[in-house]
């Protein structure tokens, strides 16, 4: 059967809604923005 | 067999085509696909499907007219079953994501503190928020004693957070520079006797940027954002001296020397590093020249944001400045690709997107925490939510002095309550969980209100995200031919 779709990245992230939350992370604005919230920027430090 | 009912697609599957290939992000697991034409336009007509009646509709499949001009019903099942498959294994249609608020210790734990070491500049930059440096205030510096209580109440209220931040700000900190060498060695002492360390970052302008300070930063691990605009003349009418005349001449050599130190600088931002931010503008709505001009430079990490005005500023954007913006983000996506392929790779901090090494869902509820995990100190000891308010008394948290007064919990409780819940632009759209609501400044500056977002932002941050998926779809791609 041919594929129609190509899945590039798996992702988990509904999940981590119970696993996540430990707060390691670098705190968005510290980084290089300095004037947007860009959560999704950032990698878990975990 | 997909099952799509009572499922809202445009709230949970973004579909589009960036750069002639078809990218479906499925919002709640994170995951990323390539779509080929057919199904493509199969989902495209189920959300337009369901945009025009109710999301309730059983058979929603069978008013699915249009596409049986390129579909056979053959490769209609076929599709629907490959979707099916995918919904199963939660990577695409996947289940919403339960709606928890995040939850947080009845005390605010504070991990991470803006220093304003300087109310003072040495440029006048016409869009700076903090009123050219002094935040609307008096012109003043902060003291060693004022600094040295900042960081106690930093360790006091950071609870079991074994690392914590702090970034030198201003103004321009670099005028203060005793005070910051002298913060540092205190920082490290408090924080080692505790237990923990704190991580210092510094944003500066690079004008005082000289080689005793450069080997002071390397030495003590400092990461630094530099200030830098990109081409010459836009940076140099919205970033002159006191005097008027432009800094692009006497800055560039001093940030590029600093660059070369770092070259293994993390395009994360984690670490050591460096990142030169630049801000764009009405008057640059072809700022992907200016992300061009730094990266010809040989500059590698490299931010260029949109200014955060007041719609009366003549620099503020427009509604007709849009297209043109998101012209530039698509030609910089395009640029980025071509630039790596001839072995000038840069990064462009916003195409930076953690998917499935990204954030935890919690983190991207909570968002940058200001407010309660994050505040700013003025140079006088006043606590702020972050350093965008600073000089706001209506947001103004409390004060070092006396250092043992605490926190107003009813703003604490406002910036915590600030989520994607309580927006109601953001519960069902489907950047949601990347942009976390957007900057708290920046609705605020444009709605007055911490929970109504800067629309104009909204579209911005889409654009931005779509081009960071193609990228990583065509870093996958690449990585396939190789």
């Amino acid at each position: 059967m041919t594929r129609h779709i190509q899945t590039i990245i798996k992702g988990n992230l509904s999940a981590t809604i119970k696993t996540g939350g430990c707060g390691k992370c670098q705190t968005s604005c510290q980084s290089a923005c300095k004037t947007s919230c860009t959560v999704g920027n950032q990698v878990c430090e975990k | 067999m997909l099952n799509i009912k009572n499922y809202n697609i445009k709230k949970n599957v973004h579909v589009y085509r960036q750069g002639k290939i078809n990218i479906a992000y499925d919002v709640n697991s994170g995951s990323l696909h390539v779509l080929d034409d057919k199904t493509y336009c199969l989902i495209q007509e189920m959300i337009e499907i369901q945009d025009n009646n109710c999301l309730s509709i059983d058979g929603l499949q069978k008013e699915m007219a249009k596409t049986e001009e390129i579909l056979s019903a053959g490769e209609k099942e076929e599709i629907l079953l490959e979707l099916g498959e995918l919904q199963a294994n939660n990577l695409l249609f996947s289940q919403e994501a339960l709606e928890m608020e995040p939850i947080y210790p009845d005390l605010p734990v504070i991990k991470a503190m803006c220093l304003h070491v300087a109310h003072d500049c040495n440029l006048r930059c016409k869009y700076c928020f903090a009123g050219t440096g002094s935040f609307g205030g008096n012109r003043e510096l902060m003291s060693i004693d004022t600094g040295k209580l900042a960081l106690d109440f930093l360790l006091k209220h950071c609870g079991n957070r074994p690392q914590c931040e702090v970034d030198f700000f201003g103004g321009e900190p670099l005028l203060n520079m005793q005070v910051i060498r002298e913060l540092i060695a205190y920082g490290k002492r408090i924080a080692k006797e505790a237990g923990k360390s704190i991580k210092f970052t510094l944003t500066t302008n690079a004008v005082l940027l000289t080689d005793s300070v450069i080997d002071f930063l390397e030495t003590e691990r400092v990461s630094v954002v530099l200030s830098l605009d990109g081409r010459k003349e836009i940076n140099d009418r919205m970033r002159p001296y006191p005097n008027g005349n432009g800094s692009y001449d006497s800055i560039v050599p001093k940030i590029l020397n600093f660059a070369r130190k770092r070259p293994d600088t993390s395009p994360y931002a984690i670490g050591k590093y460096y990142y030169v931010r630049g801000t764009y503008t009405h008057y640059n709505t072809d700022f992907y020249q200016d992300v061009l001009h730094m990266a010809d430079l040989g500059i590698k990490r490299i931010s260029v944001e949109p200014v955060v005005a007041s719609p009366e500023d003549a620099f503020a954007f427009r509604e007709e400045d849009m297209a043109k913006i998101q012209e530039s983000y698509d030609i910089l996506g395009e640029k980025v690709l071509e630039y790596r392929q001839k072995g000038k790779e840069f990064s462009f901090f916003h195409f930076n997107v953690g998917l499935d090494k990204g954030p935890c869902l919690p983190k991207r509820l909570s968002g940058c925490g200001a407010g309660h995990e994050y505040v700013a100190i003025s140079p006088e000891g006043g606590i702020y939510p972050c350093h965008q308010f600073v000089g706001q008394e209506k947001y103004r948290l409390g004060s070092l002095y006396p250092l043992e007064a605490e926190l107003k919990e009813d703003i604490i409780q406002e910036f915590r309550k600030a989520h994607i819940y309580n927006k109601v632009e953001c519960r069902s759209c489907w950047a949601r969980y990347s942009c976390s609501g957007g900057c708290h400044a920046a609705n605020v500056a444009f709605s007055g209100e911490l929970t109504k977002v800067y629309s104009l932002g909204c579209e911005l941050q889409k654009k931005r995200l779509e081009v960071a998926f193609y990228l990583k779809v065509k870093e996958a791609q690449q990585q396939i031919l190789i």
